[in-house]
């Protein structure tokens, strides 16, 4: 991000909680969490004021340290106030970190400006494109309640849910700027079948679960809830994606008004139908191109019944030894990759889960501070009520402070612990986006399954045209039926020869994308990972400052005691 | 007691230049907990050093070997002599036999039993006691049978008369509806007393969060540790900078991890144990006001049976039988023992 202006940004925003687009390219789309996440970024934290920030030319994705010296050069360190130093101070992070509920700021003067905003820099550490100030934001509200109009002869269809969701953009490729349409979830799951074929190679951000639960447990207000913030958790991460924002598929579903225009994958019957007069086609090749085309699809049911009998042979096959797969899967460097994204899935699984019993140690932590205290609180006031001697009292009072301080330190514990489940929300977000790559990789096995089908295919069919060729060329004069036959065949081959090079072709074209996808992933998790830990330990210090002052003024009026006992 | 001069042990043993030559003092201490025994019968000793100046000691210093069951001895006698004084508490037996033998048990059951012997010793009555002279001097045999006496199963046959007078007048008033005052008291000793005992409940309370307090931050330092090994492990699996960040977080989340086990154990010891600490020794003062209670009780009784022996020996005079020296014997005896018994 540049310099400059930034420094008019910057200070606007001061004013004002409007949430910067980029905020939005968080894979983490939750609004609020963007706030903090980008509000923990913002602090370029480098502990030695010596970094030189140099705004402009450092791309902070691909070189390391730069990182640390992101561009936020007007970042101003409220040490009294916003001075335009390109210097960072060591930082007090406890006046740095904002906290929403904390009314009386207990820092001394200035004001908590600093990071009251969204400096995106998570995202300024992400994707050269946010460069110029396109944005899309996503917004998924009032669930509705809908009939299912139906013409059947029961009165009163089905009831589902839909949710409003509401787009706000400006990147030419959509035709407005604030639209919103209505949809339900089986609209999104199609959205997602469609992406998934159209797609393919790609990390697509996985969907939210369907849910298996009986009707009624789908109309309650929480499972609607968690169904909303799934949704829209889900529409951000599409369209943080470089490549899916622009997808025809995705436009569609977020700006056509009433029923959404994309086709859903039929019923198993009609497809079976389908399949059943196509088949001819396929293996005599009549309808050609189009295919062709269908062919190098990754099988399904229904329709490609006989091709997954087929592809399962092969793979059978493959797997055995038993024929050379004439494309193997030769590349080294994808299987290594395949195992370290393995490894690193195991990883990130492990760190989240003990994210969450540290979160819950903390809560725990927050929840008895303030029990304590507020056991004090009582026992102050009993003593005050039943005093007896005056220094009873003085106690007392001595003891007040005591109580408040640790209802003090509880709340801050519980604010702390509600920013770091923010922050460590990254590595959960991480778990769903390794499903994704899982999946992208899945594609690529696909469809280099379906062009070793092909081509061993392609040998068979060879095989068999040259044995009648040598059969009816022993009979004197040919042998028409067998020379119609191999006229048939040669019709065939080449319809399995085009096959064989439009699935080649997009073999070669997944492979294309996964390795731009995986390399995107790669940087982009880098940055988050960072970012997620630079919050987290910013938070942590933040507050541990906080507790750290409320239990250091307790201890200075009461150090009497200190002193008496001693 | 004697603070001018300073009495010049037979024993030649000589003054340390630092001890305030003038000024008596008794100092002890309970250190060096160390397992004895075997199995069931295994228990902790402790060593009791004990530096003074006072005459009735047997020189500057003296180190003995006591167990538990010894503390409690002394504490039991102290309470039965000094009536009416607040003994200072001792701590609870354990309730679990695992927890018995822990390293954090053994120092808070020592650290404890440091405090209240000190206690005695500081308490201008209670340090002049002949027990706890026993207590503080006494060779490791001596002490065992003295602790047998007193712990035996059986108890005193003093006791079981108590017993039988105890159920005697609850069965004549009950028979003579007769209304007896309970306890001698004043309106500023009820509110003292209703002030003790909901204190207690207050001190309680407060003790137990800050238990609960202590194993939070236990809980905390573990789950840091936790997340500290996974994160590195996940920073294993990354390139730079990202590997490494990974791996510094860990160690610094280990590191914390280490502070906050600290800060527990300091949790526990300089504000848990004192507040337990207070709680019982708040436990102990309604000991004692109970005792206030039954001795009341005693002296009524002890009043009563006074004038009925007073009654008696009117009636033997009147009748002028040989009865009479014997009854004024009784009477006496009675009467002595009201009066001793008013002083206590």
């Amino acid at each position: 991000m540049m310099g400059s202006e930034n420094v008019e940004e910057f200070k606007e925003e001061m004013e004002s909680l409007f949430l910067r687009e980029e905020s939005d390219r968080d894979f983490n789309g939750d609004k609020s969490n963007s706030n903090y996440r980008s509000a923990m970024s913002t602090l370029s934290d480098s502990p030695h004021p010596s970094i030189l920030v140099t705004p402009a030319d450092s791309d902070p994705l691909f070189a390391p340290p730069s990182y640390y010296s992101e561009s936020r050069s007007p970042r101003s360190k409220p040490n009294g106030g916003n001075r335009d130093s390109s210097y960072l101070e060591p930082p007090s992070y406890a006046d740095v970190i904002f906290s929403p509920f904390d009314d009386n700021s207990e820092i001394n003067g200035s004001d908590d400006g600093g990071s009251r905003h969204s400096q995106s820099s998570d995202t300024l550490s992400r994707s050269s494109s946010s460069l110029s100030s396109d944005f899309i934001k996503i917004t998924v509200s009032s669930p509705q309640k809908e009939q299912e109009a139906t013409n059947s002869m029961i009165p009163g269809g089905t009831t589902y849910v839909t949710y409003q969701i509401t787009t706000r953009t400006n990147l030419p490729e959509y035709g407005g700027s604030d639209f919103s349409v209505r949809r339900r979830f089986r609209d999104v799951v199609t959205l997602a079948d469609r992406l998934a074929e159209s797609y393919r190679g790609f990390c697509i951000p996985p969907r939210p679960d369907k849910s298996v639960v009986e009707s009624q447990v789908m109309q309650k207000q929480e499972f609607v809830e968690q169904r909303r913030v799934a949704l829209e958790k889900y529409l951000r991460r599409l369209v943080a994606h470089p490549v899916i924002r622009n997808s025809d598929e995705l436009k569609v579903f977020l700006q056509a008004q009433g029923k959404l225009p994309l086709a859903t994958s039929t019923d198993v019957a009609s497809r079976m139908l389908d399949g059943a007069v196509k088949l001819p086609k396929q293996l005599f090749g009549e309808s050609g191109g189009a295919s062709a085309v269908e062919v190098v699809q990754p099988a399904r049911g229904g329709r490609d019944l006989l091709r997954l009998f087929k592809e399962l042979r092969q793979s059978v096959s493959n797997d055995w030894g038993g024929s050379k797969p004439p494309v193997v899967e030769e590349d080294k460097g994808f299987l290594e990759k395949k195992e370290k994204m393995h490894d690193l899935e195991q990883q990130i699984i492990n760190a989240s889960q003990q994210a969450e019993s540290l979160v819950k140690a903390q809560q725990d932590m927050g929840e008895i501070m303030g029990e304590l205290g507020l056991a004090f609180i009582k026992l102050t006031k009993f003593e005050n009520e039943e005093a007896v001697f005056n220094s009873q009292r003085a106690r007392a009072n001595d003891m007040k402070n005591l109580a408040t301080s640790a209802v003090k330190a509880s709340r801050f514990y519980r604010e702390l612990n509600s920013q770091t489940v923010k922050h460590l929300d990254t590595l959960h977000d991480y778990l769903g986006l390794m499903m994704a790559v899982q999946g992208a990789f899945a594609d690529r096995s696909s469809a280099l399954l379906t062009v070793q089908t092909l081509l061993s295919e392609l040998s068979s069919l060879e095989g068999r045209a040259e044995k009648l060729e040598a059969a009816s060329s022993k009979v004197f004069g040919g042998d028409k039926s067998r020379i119609k036959k191999i006229e048939e065949l040669k019709e065939t081959i080449k319809v399995t020869e085009d096959s064989k090079n439009l699935a080649i072709r997009q073999y070669e074209q997944i492979k294309g994308n996964n390795w731009c996808e995986v390399e995107r992933l790669d940087r982009e998790r880098r940055a988050d990972f960072l970012n997620m830990m630079k919050g987290f330990v910013v938070n942590q210090v933040g507050y541990a400052e906080k507790i750290a002052n409320v239990w250091t003024k307790v201890a200075e009026e009461t150090s009497q005691y200190n002193r008496e006992s001693s | 007691m004697e603070s001018t001069e300073q009495p010049r042990s037979i024993s030649g043993s000589m003054q340390s230049p630092r001890s305030p030559s003038s000024q008596p003092y008794l100092s002890v201490s309970v250190t060096d907990p160390v397992k004895l025994g075997n199995g069931v019968q295994a228990y902790i000793s402790y060593r009791v050093i004990t530096k003074t100046n006072l005459p009735e000691y047997q020189g500057p210093e003296k180190i003995v070997i006591r167990r538990y069951s010894d503390f409690v001895w002394l504490r039991d006698r102290l309470f039965e002599k000094y009536k009416g004084i607040f003994i200072p508490p001792l701590p609870e037996k354990s309730a679990v036999e695992k927890f018995r033998f822990s390293a954090e048990f053994i120092e808070m059951r020592r650290a404890a039993l440091d405090i209240f012997v000190n206690r005695i010793a500081l308490h201008p009555e209670l340090r002049q006691s002949e027990d706890l002279r026993t207590f503080l001097q006494a060779d490791e045999e001596t002490m065992d049978r003295f602790r047998f006496q007193e712990t035996g199963i059986f108890k005193k046959p003093a006791d079981f008369m108590q017993m039988f007078r105890d159920v005697q007048s609850k069965v004549s008033d009950a028979v003579l509806g007769k209304e007896k005052p309970v306890e001698e008291t004043t309106a500023a000793y009820e509110k003292l007393k209703h002030y003790i005992f909901e204190l207690e409940n207050h001190l309680a309370e407060a003790q137990k969060h800050a238990y609960r307090l202590v194993k939070r931050h236990r809980e905390l330092g573990q789950s840091l540790l936790d997340f500290g090994k996974a994160v590195k492990l996940l920073g294993a699996c990354e390139g730079e900078p990202t590997g490494k960040a990974f791996s510094d977080l860990g160690t610094k989340s280990e590191l914390l991890s280490i502070k906050l086990q600290k800060e527990a154990q300091q949790v526990l010891m300089n504000f848990e144990e004192p507040l337990k600490d207070y709680v019982r020794y708040v436990q102990s003062i309604k000991a004692t006001i109970a005792e206030r209670g039954t001795a009341f009780k005693q002296h009524c009784e002890l009043a009563e049976t006074t004038k009925l022996k007073e009654i008696n020996l009117d009636k033997l005079m009147l009748t002028r039988s040989d009865k009479v020296g014997e009854a004024e014997i009784e009477y006496r005896e009675k009467a002595r023992k009201l009066r001793e018994n008013l002083r206590g």
